[in-house]
């Protein structure tokens, strides 16, 4: 069946499968940033902005889908652009699998709540999985992202 | 220095940030052939009969690939050096099913969904048979886990299969019975390590197609992709010459990935078909069919003199293997051999034991590799010891500890499945780690606990080693060239894996060729296109990978400054060169216009250089790591407020990245020692095999790591490096362990240390069991 998205703010035609997921919807059509780490909403790594919110592509029927907005990284490149490099002068990147999708997460937590407090970014980011860092570089460089804005 | 020793940002972190194609899968052909396996029910099964007639026929498999489809021909997919001290124990596909979610056979098809529903069209008749599932009756039972006769060792190894033994191993210095029995004090305490799933969050993943010289073209996550390169070669008779591996960004491996998982079928798949072809596993399967760390029984018995002098350590330790014996020698002998000499003072030594078969989850190489699980039970043993002569567990580390010039008899006998190679301590600040960590802590201030009221705040600590590389063993290389404009090329075969190789190898050599790293551009892992390299594991990428980029470096310096000198007309001793102007009297000339001239001008020609390195030795890096732990008096549910690491790993080459890879180990370090785990049911059914049942730590997890590097210079490592990759994940579970003794009175022996076990035996200990 053909479903409409606008992805990264471009008005598509996906042909897909009543049971496929929007996460192989878009590897399959080369918005290969997306990518999977689990099976069942385990891991963060397939998150996309849908209309702004952070949702797990993974467990998201693309059918759901239809209509409406969705942004990976490629659509917020300037972002990931100043995100990525707090995590360079952090050295908050170690394999990056979780990266776009850490800095997709965190870019809507930035449009949310620009001045989250340590909890708060610890609270909103806690399904996105890093088995790399220990978080604390990543967390410093989030910091750091987010007192860029205000 | 100019580069080495600076936080300098990896070099492809942006471009991954902003989710350019990196991985394995994003090179995938479009339309590749999907290759699925049908995984066994059973812990342990002969197939009888396989009926796939209705899936063949179904529309859109290609086709169903049984045992009956492969040569005969074992092989160990332990990526290692070659003869690997692995046992020869594991067919492509084979008649019999060994643990649930061994490989029964595999479907080919045109997309997940018709290859599902071929799987769903198979019908295998098996003949279930009972299982070993409990590593502590494996050995001589009557069940043998390989039964089969043409399996075999490269060399010996211990390998009985018809005891259900994979390996094993025995060592002794002095007479240990004998100093045991004239100690004032001893203690004799059995612990357990149990299994632990990597969870790099790619999965294991690989794809392959022909390229139009007909050669096999593989892009694969792998740790090893020379080793993997020739396992393919040896076990599918595909001449080495037609296969290349590229390994492209991988996403996480910690030793889960220095193995061959789907990458032998889907290159049988399109070597056998011309058709590209591909898999990657669910995380159900790397979780059910991948590997773990081995889980172990350590028995140790330790004795000490009045004056709280270590005279004596023995350790008999069991470890499982679990279906195949991938590094089950070699992970058994770490645990021994990066643990043991720690406490070099000693009158006698004991390490032996053996390795099993069960019908669990293979076990494999996973960061710290043995030495966590000797870590923890020495490091446990010895505060256990402190209580028992009353002595402050620092001052005795401090007593009996390695210290800087010294050795120990051990390093020589211990190697990688063989003998070890002898070496001294050129560099070990184990008493500075100790004492800064101490501060750091604030040790003396709540040792050993300090009551808050509804909650207990304690310390505890542990020391820890590992090594750089395998000596005489490991093997790295590098090429560099010069381009027109005056800028690098660096091929290495060191893997980066997303611990930072790429950015510390480039560091070094714009340090070498004084230049900024942005003038180096670095590839690495193309058995086409890069040097060898044994691969990322062992710890030995920045020490033997580097110092194979220091050489090659070093020479292309030299090669340059013959050819400038060629062109002043003059020696080369009597150039000046900056890294931008080369300068002879009163002539000079950049490196840009320099060259431009050799590759377009005047006598021209490409500089390039390949240089190797084989370590003659391992220079241990050396840690102290600290916890302060807070405790609920009620409830036993543990808080880490703070672990405090303190590193000797020689320089550090770039303190930001070691810094990130002692983090991330501690990390890794905390979900063993306080909640992975990896669990089956009775009928040997793995539980955890999502990541809902198999937690590990989240950001919620981790309030405050403070982790600090010691100065430190190792002559032999590259400007000073030792290394740092494995060695911060050892302490955690012994340091866990000891703070809770500190804060109860109570001491748990089996990992990982739960609220649970601690109210049990805080009840057993109340009503006197
Ligand atoms: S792939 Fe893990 S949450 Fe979607
Ligand atoms: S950097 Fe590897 S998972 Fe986050």
């Amino acid at each position: 069946m053909k479903i409409k998205l606008n992805v990264n703010q471009k008005e598509k035609v996906f042909e897909v499968e009543p049971n496929e997921y929007l996460l192989d919807v878009l590897r399959r059509t080369h918005y290969t940033s997306v990518r999977r780490g689990c099976d069942n909403t385990g891991c963060g790594v397939c998150t996309v902005l849908l209309d702004n919110k952070p949702v797990p592509s993974c467990s998201l029927l693309a059918v759901k889908a239809d209509g409406h907005e969705i942004i990976t990284v490629e659509g917020i490149q300037e972002e990931a652009d100043k995100l990525g490099r707090h995590f360079g002068d952090e050295g908050a990147d170690q394999c990056g699998f979780c990266n776009p999708s850490m800095a997709l997460t965190v870019y809507s937590l930035k449009l949310e709540n620009p001045k989250a407090t340590d909890e708060e970014i610890n609270q909103y980011l806690v399904g996105n999985l890093c088995r790399c860092t220990g978080y604390v570089a990543q967390h410093d460089a989030i910091k750091k992202y987010l007192g860029d804005q205000s | 220095m100019k580069v080495v020793n600076h936080k300098i940002p990896s070099v492809d972190g942006l471009g991954i940030m902003k989710g350019r194609k990196a991985y394995t899968d994003d090179f995938a052909e479009n339309d590749s052939l999907i290759v699925k396996v049908l995984r066994s029910p059973h812990a342990f099964a002969k197939i009888k009969k396989i009926d796939d007639k209705s899936a063949k026929a179904l529309p859109g498999i290609e086709m169903v690939l049984t045992y009956k489809d492969f040569k005969r021909k074992a092989f160990t997919r332990a990526g290692q050096g070659y003869p690997e001290p692995s046992p020869y124990d594991k067919f492509v596909l084979d008649e019999y099913v060994r643990y649930v979610g061994d490989e029964v056979l595999a479907v080919v098809g045109l997309n997940e969904s018709v290859c599902q529903d071929a799987l769903d069209l198979i019908e295998v008749e098996y003949e279930v048979l009972e299982p070993v599932l409990d590593f502590e009756t494996a050995l001589d039972n009557k069940v043998l886990v390989h039964p089969e006769d043409d399996i075999h060792e490269m060399f010996p190894i211990g390998f009985e299969p018809k005891r259900n033994k994979a390996a094993s191993y025995h060592m002794e210095i002095g007479d240990v019975k004998e100093v045991l029995k004239g100690c004032k004090h001893t203690v004799n305490e059995t612990f357990y390590t149990q299994a632990q799933a990597h969870v790099m969050l790619e999965p294991h993943t690989v794809n392959a197609r022909m390229d139009y010289q007909e050669r096999l073209i593989i892009f694969s996550a792998t740790q090893t992709p020379f080793h993997m390169r020739r396992i393919i070669s040896q076990t599918l008779e595909i001449p080495l010459s037609k296969i290349r591996v590229i390994k492209p960004r991988v996403g996480g491996g910690f030793g889960g990935k220095q193995a061959i998982h789907g990458e032998m079928l889907v290159a049988y798949v399109t070597y056998k078909t011309g058709k590209a072809a591909k898999m990657i596993y669910t995380r159900k399967e790397v979780f059910e069919s991948s590997y773990t760390r081995h889980p172990m029984k350590l028995e140790i018995s330790l004795g000490a003199d009045e004056n709280g002098m270590l005279k004596a350590i023995d350790a008999h330790i069991l470890s499982d293997t679990g279906a195949y014996g991938e590094h089950a020698l070699t992970v058994y002998m770490v645990a021994g051999s990066k643990v043991l000499p720690l406490y070099n003072k000693v009158d006698a030594v004991r390490f032996y034991g053996d390795v099993v078969y069960t019908n669990h989850v293979s076990a494999g190489a996973f960061r710290g590799y043995g030495a966590i699980q000797g870590n923890f039970a020495l490091e446990s043993a010895v505060d256990i010891l402190c209580k028992k002569m009353n002595m402050d567990p620092i001052k005795f580390r401090q007593l009996n500890m390695m210290k800087e010039n010294e050795t120990s008899p051990i390093f020589a006998i211990m190697g990688e499945g063989t003998e070890g190679t002898p070496m001294n301590m050129e560099t070990c600040k184990l008493e500075e780690c100790v004492s800064r960590g101490k501060e750091l802590i604030h040790w003396d201030d709540i040792y050993p606990f300090v009551d808050k009221g509804d909650k207990i705040r304690s310390v505890g600590m542990a020391i820890a080693m590992q090594g750089s590389g395998i000596p005489l063993i490991d093997m790295g290389s590098a090429s560099i060239k010069l381009n027109d404009d005056g800028f690098y090329n660096l091929m290495v075969g060191a893997t980066e894996i997303g611990q930072g190789s790429d950015t510390v190898l480039t560091q070094i050599a714009a340090e070498v060729l004084m230049t900024s790293v942005d003038k180096v551009v670095i590839y690495s892992s193309d058995t086409d296109l890069t040097p060898f390299d044994v691969g990322a594991y062992a710890s030995s990428t920045t020490f033997v990978s580097g110092n194979a980029v220091l050489r090659a470096a070093s020479e292309l310096k030299d090669m340059m400054l013959d050819e400038m000198a060629r062109i002043f007309k003059c020696d080369r001793e009597d150039i000046e060169f900056d890294g931008v102007t080369f300068k002879y009297d009163d002539k000079e000339m950049s490196l840009i216009d320099f060259s431009n001239e050799i590759t377009y001008s005047e006598a021209q020609k490409q500089l390039q250089v390949t240089s190797s390195y084989v370590g003659p030795k391992s220079p241990p890096p050396f840690m102290a790591g600290f916890v302060e732990l807070e405790i609920d008096k009620e409830t036993a549910e543990m808080e880490v407020i703070n672990y405090v690491s303190v590193v000797d790993c020689g320089t550090t080459i770039n303190p930001m990245l070691a810094k990130g890879q002692v983090d991330g180990a501690i990390v890794q370090g905390l979900g063993m020692a306080m909640f992975e785990d990896v669990k089956y049911t009775k009928k040997g059914k793995l539980i955890s095999s999502d990541l809902l049942n198999y937690k590990i730590p989240t950001r919620l997890d981790i309030k405050k790591l403070t982790t600090e590097f010691v100065e430190s210079y190792e002559e032999s490592g590259p400007f000073g490096a030792k290394s740092v990759g494995e060695i911060g994940i050892d302490t955690p579970p012994a340091a866990i362990a000891n703070a809770v003794e500190n804060a109860f009175g109570i001491r748990i022996k089996s990992l990982p240390i739960t609220a649970e076990k601690i109210l049990e035996k805080k009840w057993e200990i109340e009503n006197g069991k």
